[in-house]
């Protein structure tokens, strides 16, 4: 499942000092910082083969596990991902 | 009355704001900037003519009592007041800084109340982000607001608070509780009678000797109402972060202009001696004058850049806008010290003594203060982290 595969990289990269997040809690709430948002970028850029386009990086976009899933399935053009 | 009216009178009140701005600035701000200076001393004199002036309010909507001046006048004015005295104009851009926070994002009854007490009562706000322990982050907070009856207590380690012990105000971040992750912030607005400040230790610097940036241990009730709604995190991309560097960068703009204004001076009295014959500071004028030009453009620029993102709150917070922004903060800094550099090579001799009418010192150890506050590498890091991920050119 995509958003398995998002929730272990956010759990992995997202440096979150509450690592028990639902999909639509607010990862900033969270302790996602900007510096490790970034690395959570990177770490999704890798796993899922895309580049993030730049209208896509903003903060709303990695406020949550399912806004992260929403975006990948635009990029992706998935509707299965996208919903 | 119709709207076209209206429009005609804010005009002319706008116009009165920057006339009494030109006023201050060289009658009260030239004349106490050299003492201001060698004392360390908060100038306020100078603060006391803006508040007269009802400058302070400038920029608050009409609604509420303000001017309702734009961000280009306030610009304006900021340059206006830093080509005579540095750090008076940097006091008034970090409290218009305090004052965009108030005004973009502060919707509850008790901070819309609040506001109208700043704009009436010429009120000056002071700023406490930074905290002792989080190594010069402010997108990080240890402390929290906690729970009281009647609202909630801070007790922050302010690592600085400019002008701390003149202002009638404060703003601090804050964790939203004292459970909270330490980038889950929240900014309060705190009127003098709620706090109480500790100074540690002093500030006896190169330039912005006037600012008064001391630490200070705050100790605060905070009203329930008076928690600004939006996370720190939006008030920071969206207000803080861009309206400090474009005002820091008027800060510094007007230094550059305030030094050029001298050079020219100086060679003009040079032509006068050698008529006919164009002196050799001619040409350094010439030349210095493309890079102040220069830094204008791109000064000027940011504040149409950020009115017209205004218009789409998504271009605010994304990722292309802050680099743009701080790459003003890097640009500007650097360039104040190329273009004052250039003016005292102009004005020479008469510029590097301290007894001249044309004396650039402070000029220069002010324009080094630019690149220091909020030191230039940190940005320079964080922009190159977003840099990995970004696209656009």
């Amino acid at each position: 499942m995509t958003i398995d595969r998002i929730r272990a990289l956010v759990l992995e990269q997202g440096r979150l000092s509450n690592s028990d997040v639902a999909d639509s809690d607010d990862l900033y709430r969270a302790g996602l910082t900007s510096h490790a948002s970034v690395n959570l970028m990177l770490a999704l850029e890798d796993e899922f083969d895309i580049e993030f386009p730049e209208s896509y990086l903003r903060r709303s976009t990695f406020a949550s596990i399912a806004a992260i899933h929403e975006a990948i399935g635009e990029i992706t053009g998935d509707l299965s991902v996208a919903k | 009355m119709t709207p076209t009216a209206t429009a005609v009178t804010d005009q002319h009140l706008r116009r009165d704001l920057v006339a009494a701005a030109t006023m201050v600035a060289q009658t009260v701000v030239a004349s106490s900037a050299n003492s201001v200076d060698r004392e360390a001393r908060f100038p306020q004199e100078a603060v006391d003519a803006l508040r007269k002036q009802r400058l302070l309010g400038a920029m608050i909507p009409r609604a509420f009592g303000g001017g309702g001046a734009s961000l280009a006048e306030v610009g304006l004015i900021i340059e206006l007041l830093a080509a005579q005295c540095a750090s008076t104009a940097m006091i008034y851009a970090m409290h218009q800084i305090q004052v965009a926070c108030l005004v973009n994002h502060g919707t509850t009854p008790e901070l819309h109340d609040y506001l109208r007490l700043v704009a009436g009562n010429e009120l000056l706000l002071a700023s406490a982000t930074t905290e002792i322990g989080v190594g010069g982050d402010v997108r990080t907070s240890l402390c929290s607001l906690d729970e009281t009856a009647n609202g909630y207590s801070l007790t922050k380690e302010a690592g600085v608070i400019s002008y701390g012990n003149y202002a009638d105000g404060i703003l601090a971040t804050a964790r939203r509780n004292s459970s909270a992750a330490n980038s889950d912030q929240v900014i309060v607005a705190i009127p003098a009678r709620d706090y109480e400040l500790e100074p540690r230790g002093t500030w006896d610097t190169l330039g912005f000797r006037g600012t008064c940036s001391l630490g200070f241990l705050l100790q605060a009730h905070v009203d329930a109402g008076c928690v600004i709604p939006a996370s720190y995190a939006e008030v920071s991309s969206r207000t803080m972060l861009p309206i400090s560097h474009i005002t820091w960068a008027h800060v510094w703009l007007g230094i550059a202009e305030g030094a050029m204004i001298k050079a020219r001076a100086s060679l003009r009295i040079s032509a006068r001696k050698t008529p006919g014959e164009t002196p050799p500071g001619a040409l350094r004028v010439a030349e210095a004058l493309t890079i102040l030009h220069q830094f204008r453009s791109l000064v000027h620029g940011a504040v149409r850049d950020y009115e017209a993102a205004l218009q789409s709150p998504n271009s605010l917070d994304s990722m292309g806008f802050a680099i743009q922004m701080n790459n003003l903060k890097l640009s500007s800094s650097t360039l104040v010290v190329d273009v004052v550099s250039r003016a005292l090579n102009i004005c020479g001799i008469a510029g590097y003594r301290e007894d001249s009418p044309f004396s650039l010192g402070r000029a220069l150890r002010d324009a080094h203060g630019a690149a220091l506050m909020v030191n230039n590498d940190r940005i320079y890091k964080t922009t190159a982290q977003m840099l990995l991920i970004a696209k656009d050119v």
